[in-house]
């Protein structure tokens, strides 16, 4: 039973991490209604820049900000400059940018990276730490919670975020009520950019800093966010966990390590054939 | 977009590209093993991009794992030459029956999502795919993480040419039959279908074009053309490994249709040329610079021409036939004088 427990506790530790990239996922959803593949590569490139800034001697608060702030601003320039020009009415169109985007930030970490394998610190005090999560899982957890929770005050509460989730839905009604669509779909790219920074900061120092650090967890965090709702960060996020721990237990106790890719492949398909708007998601109604 | 040149200019059109085929297939007789090499490349990745041309372009299913067909395909030969032994022609013929079959069962799921869950699924699948090959209990069979080598088939001594040399004839052969299968498929019925399914899939229902059967027809199809271009690429590179069909290999197949027009057909060639040539020389910037071309070539055509390279040629001859318009087709005044 002990043994047990232990593996449910390593799998919430990894569906702690799922989850923070799983978020940036559901941002970018809440924004464009599309799925951004270079979300993962992104946040690595933007890992990369705070190993710099680290390596430059600054503290790991001043660098988390900083990585934050500039990552937004990258994902906002992103939207500006390539993924506005293309147009959102062709959804072909813009799962190639995505993918073009995946190309050249793996590149972009490749170029400044190099292929070393780098250790990455852990802002995180060991007391945090017990028996069954180091204390860097258990701060990543945390973390989690906090982006949760200004991710749902942002988009709920305030009339910003009402504003984006109606741009995102009803482009057109929304801009003939006096939302400016465009400036909410660069400010949507520039926080899921912001949340994605921060999940390769929880990451690094657990996977370690390369280039293709965020490639698989890339595919459990679709998988967590498809299996709580990907337009619902709370089911998102209890998705990922759920992914983590499914995860870890199959690997265990049932197909081996080597088919855990295959296994978060298979509830993907499964789940989208089953229930595609997620367990806590509101089903999309079209008009044909 | 599925357009056909005017009559007076077909025969033009023919005779342009026989003699083109001409001088490619006199090719080898004045070039090194390496380029014979790169020439039988260049055929497996036209096949390749062929079937995402039927896949994407026509039926407008995408796919982000075609690597992994075609890594399937390049499997299935190496296996099949290497324990089972079986004879070198063959082997093709074998591959591409093998990818019908599992294109259509991969379809089984894949029919049932849209858009950009397809995407996210095939994307999985390409992920996914190279741990596949890892696994231990498959190890026997796939060679694990190492892989397996394929020896060069033998070319009949009446031939006297080299086994590079041969290849790329069978290659040749192989792509003809590719090409004019696909073409002849896509000018028919079951092109329509595929264009009528991608535009409008609720009308084509309405018009009678089962959903179902076609899409199934459209991933089997493609995963054969992939599969045995992957099968092509397995005897020139004569090794196979997990590694080599990574969800970077996917990626690279799409780049190379978006480039060459993922609705033409004959743009495979450019997409093609694009695939063997560009990394080579982007290579010679930096090592991690091929992926920034391929992925600033993949926003701009997107961006900026859609449709491909291929448009490009098909706007030129466009406008030259324009020039001397006269009234044809079913809007003609005929009978009329």
């Amino acid at each position: 039973m002990g043994e047990f427990l232990n593996q449910v506790l390593a799998g919430v530790a990894n569906g702690g991490i799922y989850a923070s990239l799983a978020l940036a996922l559901v941002m970018i959803y809440q924004a464009t209604q599309h799925i951004n593949f270079a979300q993962g590569e992104m946040a690595t490139l933007s890992t990369f820049g705070a190993w710099f800034l680290f390596d430059a001697g600054m503290p790991y608060w001043v660098v988390f900000a900083l990585t934050v702030f500039g990552s937004f601003i990258m994902g906002a320039l992103v939207e500006r400059l390539v993924v506005k020009p293309v147009g959102t009415a062709s959804p072909f169109a813009f799962i190639a940018v995505t993918v073009g985007l995946l190309m050249i930030a793996n590149s972009a970490s490749h170029w400044v990276g190099g292929g070393d394998i780098r250790e990455f610190p852990s802002p995180f005090p060991g007391w945090l730490g017990s028996r069954y999560l180091s204390a860097h899982e258990t701060g990543t957890i945390l973390v989690t919670m906090i982006v949760l929770v200004a991710l749902l005050t942002f988009l709920k509460r305030t009339p910003f975020g009402l504003a984006m989730r109606a741009a995102a839905q009803n482009p057109v009604s929304s801009g003939f009520v006096g939302i400016r669509v465009g400036l909410m779909l660069t400010i949507g790219w520039g926080i899921s950019a912001a949340i994605g920074a921060i999940a390769g900061m929880m990451v690094a120092p657990i996977a370690f800093l390369e280039p293709n650090m965020m490639g698989s967890i890339l595919l459990y965090a679709f998988a967590g966010a498809l299996l709580g709702g990907i337009n619902n960060p709370t089911g998102a996020v209890i998705g990922s966990f759920a992914v983590g721990i499914f995860e870890n237990l199959l690997g265990v106790y049932v197909t081996g390590s080597e088919l855990k890719l295959t296994s978060a492949l298979c509830l993907i398909v499964i789940l989208l054939i089953l229930r595609p708007s997620g367990l806590f998601g509101k089903a999309a109604v079209s008009r044909v | 977009m599925l357009r056909r040149t005017t009559s007076s200019r077909k025969p033009i059109l023919v005779v342009g590209g026989a003699a083109a085929l001409l001088l490619f297939a006199c090719g080898p007789y004045f070039m090194n093993g390496y380029n014979i090499f790169q020439l039988t490349m260049l055929m497996s990745y036209a096949i390749a991009l062929l079937g995402i041309v039927v896949l994407t372009g026509y039926c407008g299913q995408f796919s982000l794992g075609q690597g992994a067909f075609f890594g399937f395909g390049a499997y299935v030969a190496a296996v099949l030459i290497g324990k089972a032994s079986l004879h070198y022609l063959l082997v093709l013929p074998v591959a591409a029956a093998a990818s019908f079959v599992v294109g259509a069962l991969v379809s089984l799921p894949a029919i049932r999502l849209k858009g950009i869950y397809l995407a996210l699924t095939t994307f999985g699948l390409a992920v996914a795919f190279p741990q596949l090959l890892k696994h231990p209990g498959l190890e026997a069979v796939t060679g694990g993480v190492l892989g397996l080598t394929v020896s060069l088939p033998q070319p009949p001594e009446f031939l006297g040419v080299t086994q590079d040399h041969w290849l790329f004839l069978v290659s040749l052969v192989t792509t003809v039959i590719a090409f004019a299968v696909t073409a002849g498929l896509l000018r028919g019925r079951v092109g329509r279908a595929f264009i009528a399914i991608s535009d409008n899939p609720t009308a084509s229902v309405a018009m009678g074009v089962s959903l179902q059967h076609y899409k199934m027809l459209a991933f089997a199809f493609s995963s054969m053309l992939t599969g045995v271009a992957g099968a092509i690429s397995a005897l020139a590179v004569r090794y196979v490994a997990p590694d080599s069909f990574s969800m970077f290999l996917s990626v690279t197949l799409l780049v190379g249709a978006v480039v060459g027009g993922v609705k033409s057909v004959w743009g495979v060639i450019f997409g093609a040329l694009f695939m063997l040539y560009v990394p080579n020389i982007a290579n010679q910037i930096s090592e991690a610079a091929p992926w920034a071309v391929y992925g600033a070539a993949l926003i701009l055509v997107v961006t900026f021409i859609p449709d491909g390279i291929a448009s490009l040629f098909d706007r030129f001859i466009g406008r030259r036939r324009n020039a001397a318009a006269e009234p044809t087709g079913v809007y003609a005044p005929s009978g009329v004088k």
